[in-house]
């Protein structure tokens, strides 16, 4: 190993980590939001219950986005200085203005939130939240607009060898990044549509398994209530309501992802049709996608993969519309990249011994063919899954099958997953390239750099290894408690984020909000 | 106008870094005060509530003050994150077991999981002020960096006297201006505690900090940072004159005043060099070999314009929200979460 692997691993790992929690922030920050405003709205208890309980896992999630977002600020600078200069006159606007406009919103406003309780005014309360929330939204607008240069810069100029920024307009309004950032919120979406699912599906199998509701003859469900624990009619609203939005946004967020990600999957076959080829593990050109393909998906030797199965006409479709413009494969498209950006790595300082090596055009098509599928199969078997909730809520609980339960409970990951499959095919798939070139005739000559270009001269390879081992492992303890903790509050049900209501009469909300005025709502 | 950018950003990236030092100084200070001062649990809950709704939004200054180094001097931003890669990812680690804990520490009812965040707390703190001391220290006195801005040397080749100078000076005022912030803040027996405390340790806690922009005077400054050192001196006696006549806001502000005269003592000195290299003058980075396009910063500077007045009002509101004092009484019971 050296260091520019261990700085790639590194880099891979804390990006990954971080987006795990950033897609539950934003999806179910939103969700909470409008349960908040309905419950401003009706003054209905269940909305009341909906809110604090979700927003209580919605909090125990958020801090570690946040946490785990601030190293994604200093580490351009850490392990990638060499980056860092190259791009930093554009890069490095949007990531700041993310701090200044997005960040502030969203921490300050969320301190406002989590303590303003009985504090603030009931509409300032729901503003904060709001203001939080949005601001999350745009915090990833200016991420993904940074990220998007990176597929496909534009507005730039190379002077002196460097990136400089000409034309803010196009870098903000880049269609990458307008494509990609409706595919992100979308995403984000599926995921808290698949927690809420999950999560409120738990709870109202455990309602009829501790023989709390049953059902009629027609299977329609008959609430049953238990008044020591606050588990009545409104707690079995507060479940079922909670399932049926889940439900409802797992479907609108897979249909978003798929007509964006198409979009997306059209752009991409122009301004990286490497990564598009890799995907397909396509090493001849054409017109068919393939469903399965197996055999040694890196090779450019065609016999050396084997279509399994491939849907005819639907590739082209993909990439142009229709059913039978040929899509360039891999053999094509080699030739292609080493006469435009060279057959070896350019005899130059920055590239310290790597200067002169091969360079391979190939991104790694295990992971670049793999991921694409795990994105879109999870995503489908999520939104497929959420269709047949659905349906079977209709009658107004769910079956006292445990398996089902646990399926249930384990399907809040396939989200997750894909996510995550995601952006790793589309990092990956821009190897060997962290800034990848601008194929367009009118695009911008000279403005990419290899990956291999990127990494901090100056940092040895022990650094790198201390601080890989470091954040690994105190991200995995974290992973743990989190987890943990939001175990053990799902299982506590709403009376976990709604201390008030252990041994309390279900319906009775009056005896609520009398509390002494010196002591606060909410305190660590 | 054009030529002056550069300059305009320098002055914006300083007035960062002091909002930062002057808000989350005293978070961190009230971080390491949790092992070091308050006695029982409920001191500690006390002390944490004070900061409670505020510590994020004051992380965040922090948070620009390192994303607009990288848009308006991404030369300055890759050599000092690169050359100080040790110092900051203990930073970043303890930031990020800080933060988590804050949101942690009371979400079960064990003494075991209070014990182990509170230990969180304190090293976070502890580790992130030091860190960034250090590191805001030599980037005004120097590290060995090539041509290229790389570091010549091993990895603790930063570890000098000015980094320990530095991060003794972020350290040691963090702890003042926390108990400066825990009498504003808190009523009662806990309060009287910290007023007594501060006036014990401020004349102390600011010595590192004066000496620090001192040196960095003495090495390279010119005639107004200097008025600002001495402002710095005598603000620091004013707050500790105030805090013994229990004239508790200007105690506070005149130690704030105390970190802001020293950071414009400090930053006035080493303009316009925001990186000196300690091989060789020629390789030293300066607001203008390390800016960003006159374009970039343009852009930036109307962003600025607007963004940073509105951080300022909607930050000072929260304060206002929460400006009841925190007391031992106003802390409500720790509630067990069972399952069902």
């Amino acid at each position: 190993m050296e260091a520019l692997e261990i700085a790639r691993w590194q880099f891979g790992i804390t990006t990954v980590y971080h987006f795990l929690m950033v897609p539950l922030t934003i999806g179910l920050g939103l969700v909470v939001a409008v349960m908040q405003t309905l419950w401003y709205r009706t003054g209905e208890e269940h909305y009341l219950r909906m809110t604090k309980f979700w927003g209580k896992l919605f909090l125990i999630n958020f801090i570690m986005g946040v946490a785990t977002g601030l190293v994604q600020e200093f580490q351009f600078g850490l392990a990638w200085s060499e980056y860092s200069r190259f791009v930093g006159d554009v890069f490095g606007a949007p990531l700041a203005m993310e701090a200044l406009l997005a960040f502030f919103v969203e921490s300050t406003f969320l301190g406002l939130w989590i303590f303003g309780w009985q504090r603030l005014p009931k509409v300032l309360h729901l503003g904060a939240l709001w203001a939080a929330v949005l601001a999350s939204v745009f915090s990833a607008y200016f991420i993904i607009v940074a990220n998007s240069w990176m597929q496909h810069p534009v507005g730039v100029e190379l002077v002196d060898g460097r990136a400089r920024m000409v034309d803010a307009w196009a870098v903000f309004t880049n269609n990458t990044a307008l494509v990609a950032f409706t595919h992100t919120v979308f995403g984000a979406l599926a995921v808290a549509g698949g927690f809420l699912l999950g999560i409120a599906w738990y709870h109202l199998w455990k309602r009829r398994h501790d023989g709390l509701d049953t059902v009629d003859g027609d299977g329609k469900v008959l609430v049953g209530t238990d008044d020591s624990r606050s588990r009545g009619v409104t707690d079995h609203q507060v479940w079922l309501r909670s399932a049926r939005i889940g439900a409802v946004v797992a479907l609108i967020s897979f249909a978003g992802t798929a007509v964006s990600g198409d979009f997306q999957a059209k752009l991409m076959f122009e301004q990286q049709p490497m990564k598009m080829a890799a995907a397909e593990a396509a090493c001849h050109d054409g017109t068919g996608f393939s469903v399965l393909s197996v055999g040694n998906l890196g090779s450019q030797d065609c016999d050396d993969i084997v279509a399994v199965f491939e849907v005819p006409g639907l590739l082209s479709f993909l990439a142009n519309g229709d059913f039978t413009t040929e899509v360039k494969g891999v053999n094509t498209l080699l030739p292609e990249y080493k006469e435009q950006y060279g057959q070896t790595l350019p005899d130059d300082p920055m590239y310290g011994e790597r200067a002169g090596m091969t360079i391979d055009y190939l991104p790694v098509m295990e992971v670049t063919y793999w991921g694409f599928r795990i994105m879109i199969g999870f995503g489908a078997v999520a939104a497929f899954a959420a269709l047949v909730a659905m349906w079977i809520l209709r009658k107004g609980t769910v079956p006292e099958s445990r398996w089902l339960m646990r399926l249930a409970v384990f399907g809040i990951l396939a989200p997750f997953g894909a996510n995550s499959a995601g952006w790793i095919f589309t990092e990956m798939g821009r190897q060997p390239f962290v800034v990848a070139p601008n194929p367009d005739p009118s695009g911008i000559d000279g403005v990419f750099m290899f990956t291999a270009a990127a990494v901090s001269p100056g940092v040895s390879l022990s650094e790198l290894v201390f601080s890989l081992v470091a954040l690994t492992s105190i991200y995995a303890v974290l992973l743990v408690v989190e987890v943990r903790l939001l175990f053990t509050y799902v299982r506590g049900g709403v009376a976990s984020a709604m201390p008030e209501l252990a041994g309390k009469h279900d319906d009775d909300a009056s005896s609520r909000g009398k509390d002494d005025d010196d002591v606060l709502a909410f305190a660590y | 106008m054009t030529e002056l950018l550069p300059t305009i950003w320098f002055l914006l990236i300083a007035v960062l870094w002091t909002g930062f030092l002057f808000l989350e100084g005293f978070d961190l200070g009230v971080g390491m005060l949790m092992k070091l001062f308050a006695r029982t649990d409920r001191e500690r809950r006390v002390l944490l509530n004070t900061v409670g709704p505020v510590w994020d939004g004051n992380e965040v200054w922090l948070v620009t003050a390192i994303g607009a180094t990288l848009a308006a001097f991404p030369l300055w931003y890759a050599s000092l994150l690169s050359t100080l890669y040790l110092p900051f990812v203990l930073v970043l680690l303890a930031l990020i077991l800080r933060a988590v804990a804050f949101e942690y520490r009371g979400k079960m009812n064990s003494d075991s999981w209070r014990r182990r965040w509170d230990l969180a707390i304190f090293l976070g703190s502890f580790t992130s002020a030091a860190g960034l001391g250090a590191a805001l220290a030599l980037t005004t006195s120097g590290l060995p960096i090539n041509e290229n801005g790389d570091r010549v040397g091993g990895p603790f080749v930063w570890l000098t006297f000015d980094a320990l100078l530095g991060a003794a000076a972020v350290v040691l005022f963090c702890l003042a201006h926390a108990l400066a912030f825990l009498v504003l803040k808190t009523d009662g027996p806990i309060r009287e505690r910290a007023r007594r405390a501060l006036i014990k340790l401020l004349p102390v806690a600011v010595v590192p900090l004066l000496a620090w922009a001192a040196k960095v005077y003495l090495a390279e400054g010119t005639g107004w940072a200097g008025l600002a050192l001495l402002l710095a001196v005598a603000a620091a006696a004013a707050s500790w004159f105030a805090e013994r006549s229990s004239r508790d806001g200007w105690g506070f502000i005149w130690l704030g005043g105390t970190l802001a005269a020293s950071l414009a003592c400090i930053f006035g000195s080493a303009y316009p060099v925001v990186l000196p290299s300690t091989l060789n003058d020629a390789f030293s980075l300066t607001v203008d070999n390390a800016a960003s396009s006159p374009y970039t910063l343009g852009l930036m500077s109307i962003i600025a314009a607007f963004g940073v007045p509105l951080v300022l009002v909607y930050q000072g509101w929260t304060y206002w929200v929460f400006r009841k004092r925190v007391t031992e009484q106003s802390i409500p019971e720790a509630h067990t979460v069972s399952p069902l």
